[in-house]
């Protein structure tokens, strides 16, 4: 089993085009923690979430500046393969996304496989371990060769995390996991969450503060001026400083409802 | 409010409406068409087309009259847009069944074990007999080396333009994607001539220009490729962002990715575009007659001499003078109709097959 890592973001700022969406970001996230993203929309903190794994660059025209550092090393200097970062930090989507033409069995392997392993049984002994530790194995182990568009949402996404920790990340970044499911998935996958949590470092983007409240260690909450300007990071604290006695008047506005 | 108490419906807080009763309209429909058969048919007047035009006409204001009295105008517009759409899908049938029904009849002739064996190696247009073995041969050859060209460089152009693809370079590949759609078959044809045949093959060939099979299989390609181009551009489009972005986020490289998701989830709508495109090229007659030649023998080599093709064969056939040739063609014809039905509903089912049963 891979080691969780430490990531830390030193300066990140994010551009989409001339559009600068977030700007200077420094942030330290531990191992074997979760770390909520909390705050309004378009504040940015999806876009950092993306820059983890440089996915941001995946959008045509978007770049990113500063450094992001997985246990010191950077994963922006221009030495690095792309890949080899996104198979050490996993990421699940908002939407639950299974390959359509895929079954449950080559949803949860595809990681591996098209990465090139090809042994049946290290494929077999993944697709299981994937698949208890995402809670879903109970409910798909007579069915792996259906498709994964045949499962319900929350089991989707279930499914989509365990594609995720196939391929053993060190971190595993999520952005808001639950937004599309409803309150019985969500509390299957907060709890899962929990579990996640002993082995990899877990990054959550989330719009639900209570759900930040429930499952992280420490919160980074992010916040804009205004429309048009960049997202900045306001504060970052253990979870239980930020929702009971917030450093800043920002947050605790946000968190009490005032504002966003 | 007049009309709505003498329906007497919302006034008397109910939410129903007389309505027809179901049998009525057909009955309508009938009474129609005897009336006018009566009338055109009984006294001369016209043939058949004109009573049911007539049938047609007298149907709708019937319909608009005995409904409109009874369940008032709006009801009686909807049921009379109703028959115009029926209407209009009947009449876009018309001319494919025709086409089938008449292939059906006439071209059942000539199906026989000497037609499918046989070429028409010295047999005259006057002969009976003669077969279309030697144009099936040809057909088959033709569009199937034009498919291996034009198959792998239109997916591959596609993929460009929708994975790769940025600015200036993009839009004018797809500028003369969308020119070639409107090229005509004989331009293609030409083209293939005064390169392929008159200019490249004299080379290898002691200075005698070249006709071939391959030399159609090449006109055919350039027929074929705009039309998968695009129809594969369209299907690639449609694969949501979010499952390339699910196999990046899985370390999964680019080119991967394309092959084993993005192209996988677009293949039932790119494998009908090659279809389209396949059955195109079975029927183009021009570029054969101007790049292969035709002959009446068999040809298994379709890189160096005449070679036949269904499409040439009928046209061959259906202008000879001859009691025997129309029958061959019609059954040529029925045949290329049925090759291309074939790998259609092969394609299909492999297309399904490929993705997983639901």
């Amino acid at each position: 089993m891979n080691m969780a890592k430490r990531v830390e973001a030193v300066d990140v700022t994010a551009y989409y085009g001339s559009f600068k969406a977030i700007d200077s970001i420094t942030m330290t996230i531990e191992p074997k923690s979760v770390t909520a993203l909390i705050g309004p929309s378009g504040c940015g903190k999806s876009t950092f979430l993306r820059s983890i794994n440089r996915m941001h660059e995946v959008t045509p025209g978007a770049k990113v500046q500063g450094k992001l550092m997985i246990d010191a090393e950077d994963i922006y200097d221009p030495r690095v393969d792309v890949t080899a970062v996104r198979r050490a930090i996993g990421m699940v989507f908002q939407r639950p996304n299974p390959f359509p033409t895929m079954s449950i069995y080559d949803n949860v392997v595809a990681g591996l496989r098209l990465n090139g392993v090809r042994k049946k049984s290290t494929l077999d002994d993944a697709a299981e371990s994937s698949l208890r530790a995402a809670h879903l194995w109970g409910e798909v182990s007579d069915r792996l060769k259906r498709p994964g568009g045949g499962l319900s949402g929350g089991q989707q996404q279930r499914l989509c995390i365990a594609r995720a920790i196939a391929v053993e990340p060190q971190v595993l970044l999520m952005d808001e996991p639950c937004s599309a499911l409803d309150p019985i998935s969500t509390l299957a996958i907060e709890d899962l969450i929990g579990e996640l949590k002993d082995r990899y470092t877990v990054v959550i983007v989330t719009h639900n503060m209570q759900q930040a409240a429930r499952v992280s260690d420490r919160t980074a909450f992010f916040s804009i001026e205004s429309t048009g300007d960049p997202g900045r990071l306001v504060e970052f604290d253990d979870t239980t400083k930020i929702f009971q006695n917030p450093g800043e008047k920002k947050t605790e506005d946000y968190i009490t409802g005032r504002f966003g | 409010m007049t009309t709505l108490s003498q329906n007497g419906s919302l006034l008397a807080g109910s939410l129903r409406r007389r309505r027809l009763p179901k049998a009525l309209p057909p009955l309508l429909g009938v009474a129609a068409l005897g009336v006018s058969a009566a009338g055109i048919l009984g006294t001369g007047a016209g043939g058949w087309v004109l009573t049911v035009v007539v049938a047609a006409v007298l149907f709708v204001l019937a319909t608009l009259i005995v409904s409109g009295a009874v369940e008032g105008g709006r009801r009686a517009r909807d049921r009379v847009a109703t028959i115009a759409v029926y209407g209009a899908f009947i009449l876009a049938l018309i001319p494919l069944g025709s086409v089938v029904a008449t292939l059906l009849a006439k071209g059942t002739g000539r199906i026989d074990a000497e037609f499918f064996y046989h070429s028409m190696n010295n047999i005259t247009a006057l002969d009976s007999g003669g077969g279309a073995y030697h144009a099936i041969i040809g057909t088959l050859q033709q569009v199937g080396i034009a498919a291996v060209l034009a198959i792998p460089l239109g997916l591959a152009a596609a993929v460009y333009i929708v994975e790769y693809g940025r600015g200036r370079l993009t839009t004018v590949i797809r500028f003369f994607v969308d020119v070639m759609t409107g090229i005509p078959s004989i331009v293609a044809g030409l083209f293939v001539l005064a390169f392929w045949v008159l200019i490249v093959t004299p080379v290898f060939n002691h200075g005698r220009p070249g006709y071939s099979g391959f030399a159609a299989a090449l006109a055919l390609t350039v027929l074929m490729l705009p039309t998968i181009v695009r129809s594969a551009e369209e299907m690639l489009r449609l694969v949501p962002q979010a499952l390339r972005e699910g196999s990046y986020a899985l370390g999964v490289p680019k080119w991967k990715t394309i092959m084993r998701v993005v192209l996988p989830t677009a293949a039932p709508g790119i494998v009908t575009g090659v279809m389209l495109s396949i059955a195109r090229a079975a029927g183009e007659t021009a570029p054969v007659l101007l790049v292969a030649g035709g002959t009446p023998a068999i040809n298994f080599n379709p890189f160096s001499g005449n070679q036949e093709s269904l499409s040439y064969f009928v046209y061959e056939q259906a202008g000879a003078a001859s009691q025997f040739a129309p029958g061959r063609a019609w059954t040529a014809a029925l045949t290329l109709i049925a090759i291309v039905a074939i790998l259609t509903i092969a394609a299909k089912l492999l297309a399904r097959r490929s993705t997983i049963g639901r």
